[in-house]
C-alpha cells in the first residue's frame, strides 16, 4: 500500500474539544527525496499536522494513520508503541529552535546519537571520538563548527536553528519535518537557513517537508506545496501555480497575511495605536 | 460616553470600589481576632520584661565574659557537627533527586507524583529533632543518629524544592530532546536536569546551610556534636561556656553562609 514512499498520512482528524476541527481527514503522501512546503494562515493546523507525523500528538480515535518509510507511526489514534525508536528516522525542527541552552553546541549536536548508543553511555555522557567527529562535520556542513564549545544560549536565532539542524543531520533522519523554521528570524538567516535545508535534500536525498507562513519561500524553494485552511487540504500541486489569484480563492481576505512580509510590516506601521506609540519617541529623537 | 453616565455625579469612585473595601475591613478584622484568641494561649506578658529587666540583667552579666578554657572540645565537637550537616545533606540530595523527580507532574503521571509528594510531605513535617530522639533509639547515642534524622527531613524539603524547579522548566528543550528519538530516561538527563542544575545546586547548598545550625540541635537530644555540649553546660548553669560555645557556633554558622553564598554565585 505505502510502496516506497517517504510519509503518508491518511484520514488523519483531530479536534482539541472545540467545534472546529484542528485537522480533518488530511491526507498526504511524499516520495523519498522530495521537498515539499505546507503553507497556511495561523492556526489553519501546519503545527498540528507535523506533531501527528513525529508522534508527539495522537489524532482523534479511530482516525487515520502516519507512516513514515515503512514504519508506523500511529494508527487509529494510538501512537505507535516504539515510537521513540521511529522518531530517529524523524528530524524535527522547530520554530523557537527547542536547543537545551545550558549545554554546549557540540553537546546539543551529539543528542542525535541517543538512539544509537547504548544507555549508560548516554547517562554518563561518554560518546566516541567517531561520534564526535561526525557532530563536527554536521556542524562543519551547516557552516558554524566555529562555535562547537559556545554554550547554545548564547547564540544568534539563525545559529541556534543551524545547531538544530546538524543535530538532524546527526541523528541521520531520513525526513526532516520543519515547523515555521524562519518564522523566527531576520530576513538573511531566514533565507540562509531554507538555503541549508534545500542543500541537505538535494545533496543526501532527506526528504524535507516545511511549513512556512509566507508563499514566497514556498515558490522559490519547492517545487510542491500543499496548502491547509482550517484543518484541510485545499491545495497539493506545483507552487509555481500558486499565483496571487489562487491564494484569493483559497484564503479569502487571510491571504495578505501570506504573502509578503512587508505588506504585513506596513499594515503595523500604519496602524493608528501603533503609530501613537511611536509618535514621542520621534519627537525626542 | 456611555460609560462616563454610569457613574453618578459627584461619585469619586468607580462602582464595586465600596465592595472591596469592605472585604478588606473584614480580613484586617479577623486578623486582629486570631492575635488576641492568641494572646491568652502564648502567655504574652510583655509588661514582665520591663518588671524583671534587673533580674534579666544580672542573667545576661553570668555570660560575660565567655569562658574558653575548653574551647578545644568544643571545636571538635563543633567539627564533628559539621560531619553529620555534611554527611545528612549528601545522602538527602542523592535521595531528593529521583524522588524530586517523582513527584514533578510535568514528569510523572498523577498516581505516581501524588503518593511520592504525600510521602515527602512525612519526611518534611517531623522536625529533625523529633526523629534524632527515634534514631537514638534505633541505633544508640551518638552522630550517626543526628546523620539519620538531618537525612529523613532533608530528603523531604529538598525533594520538594527541586520538583519546584523541574515544574518551572522550559518545555521546549525537552521536546527538542524527545524528537531525536531519545528514550525517557535521556529526556531527563539532557532536556531536564541542564535547565534546573543552577537551582538544584542552590537549594542543597541552602539546605547544608540549615543543617549546620539543625545538627548543633539534634546533638541536644543526645545524636552527637556541639548540642551535647551546649545541653550539659546550659544544665550546669555554666552560662560563661554556654556563651563560648555560642559564640563558636555563630561564626561557624556565619561563615559557612558566607561561603556557600559565593559559591552559589558560580553556579547562576
Amino acid at each position: 500500500m505505502t510502496s516506497g514512499a517517504a510519509l503518508s498520512v491518511e484520514g488523519l482528524s483531530k479536534s482539541f474539544g472545540g467545534a472546529q476541527k484542528a485537522l480533518s481527514g488530511v491526507r498526504l503522501a511524499m516520495r523519498p527525496g522530495e521537498m515539499v512546503a505546507l503553507i497556511g494562515a495561523s492556526g489553519s493546523g501546519k503545527s498540528t499536522l507535523l506533531r501527528h507525523i513525529s508522534g508527539f500528538v495522537a489524532a482523534d480515535p479511530g482516525s487515520g494513520a502516519v507512516r513514515v518509510g515503512d514504519h508506523e507511526i500511529q494508527a487509529g489514534g494510538r501512537i505507535a508503541r516504539n515510537v521513540r525508536e521511529q522518531r530517529a528516522d524523524v528530524g524535527f525542527i522547530f520554530q523557537q529552535f527547542n536547543l537545551v541552552g545550558r549545554l554546549t553546541v557540540m553537546t546539543n549536536v551529539l543528542m542525535g546519537q541517543l538512539p544509537r548508543i547504548p544507555t549508560w553511555r548516554s547517562l554518563v555522557a561518554r560518546f566516541t571520538r567517531e561520534e564526535k567527529a561526525e557532530a563536527w562535520r554536521a556542524l562543519k556542513s551547516v557552516g558554524i563548527e566555529g562555535i562547537a564549545w559556545q554554550r547554545a544560549s548564547t547564540l544568534s536565532g539563525g545559529q541556534q536553528q543551524r545547531v538544530a539542524i546538524a543535530r538532524a543531520l546527526v541523528q541521520r533522519a531520513r525526513i526532516i519535518l520543519a515547523d515555521e523554521p524562519i518564522a523566527s528570524l531576520d530576513p538573511e538567516s531566514a533565507r540562509n537557513v531554507m538555503e541549508i535545508l534545500a542543500r541537505i535534500n538535494r545533496e543526501h536525498g532527506i526528504t524535507v517537508l516545511v511549513s512556512l507562513h509566507q508563499v514566497q519561500f514556498a515558490r522559490r524553494y519547492c517545487t510542491r506545496t500543499v496548502a491547509l485552511r482550517l484543518g484541510e487540504v485545499v491545495y497539493d500541486g506545483p507552487s509555481a501555480d500558486l499565483d496571487a489569484g489562487m491564494l484569493r480563492r483559497l484564503y479569502g481576505a487571510a491571504v495578505e497575511e501570506m504573502l509578503d512580509g512587508t505588506e504585513t510590516i506596513d499594515a503595523v506601521m500604519n496602524d493608528p495605536v501603533v503609530a501613537a506609540a511611536l509618535a514621542p519617541a520621534a519627537a525626542s529623537a | 460616553m456611555t460609560a462616563a453616565t454610569t457613574i453618578p455625579d459627584g461619585a469619586l469612585a468607580p462602582p464595586g470600589e465600596g465592595k472591596r473595601t469592605l472585604v478588606q475591613a473584614i480580613g484586617w478584622a479577623a486578623f486582629a481576632l486570631v492575635l488576641l484568641w492568641a494572646w491568652k494561649g502564648a502567655d504574652m506578658r510583655p509588661l514582665d520584661l520591663w518588671k524583671d529587666s534587673g533580674n534579666m540583667k544580672t542573667f545576661l552579666a553570668e555570660f560575660f565574659p565567655p569562658d574558653f578554657r575548653e574551647w578545644k572540645s568544643y571545636l571538635r565537637e563543633m567539627v564533628v557537627t559539621l560531619h553529620i550537616a555534611v554527611w545528612g545533606t549528601v545522602l538527602a540530595i542523592v535521595c531528593a533527586v529521583p524522588f524530586g523527580l517523582l513527584s514533578s507532574s510535568n514528569i510523572v503521571p498523577i498516581w505516581v507524583y501524588q503518593p511520592v509528594r504525600r510521602l515527602m510531605d512525612a519526611c518534611r513535617a517531623i522536625n529533625e529533632m523529633v526523629f534524632a530522639m527515634l534514631f537514638i533509639v534505633a541505633v544508640g547515642l551518638g552522630p550517626f543518629a543526628g546523620v539519620l534524622a538531618l537525612w529523613i527531613h532533608t530528603t523531604g524539603t529538598l525533594a520538594k524544592l527541586f520538583s519546584e524547579a523541574v515544574e518551572a522548566i522550559d518545555p521546549r528543550p525537552v521536546e527538542g530532546v524527545r524528537a531525536t528519538g531519545a528514550s525517557a530516561l535521556e529526556e531527563i538527563f539532557y532536556g531536564v536536569i541542564p535547565q534546573v542544575m543552577p537551582l538544584w545546586i542552590s537549594y542543597s547548598l541552602y539546605r547544608f546551610e540549615s543543617n549546620v545550625r539543625s545538627a548543633s540541635v539534634v546533638g541536644m537530644v543526645g545524636a552527637g556534636g556541639i548540642g551535647v555540649i551546649l545541653y550539659e553546660v546550659i544544665r550546669g548553669f555554666e552560662y560563661a561556656q554556654t556563651c563560648a560555645v555560642m559564640l563558636i557556633i555563630i561564626t561557624f554558622v556565619s561563615t559557612i553562609d558566607l561561603v556557600s553564598a559565593r559559591f552559589r554565585k558560580l553556579f547562576i
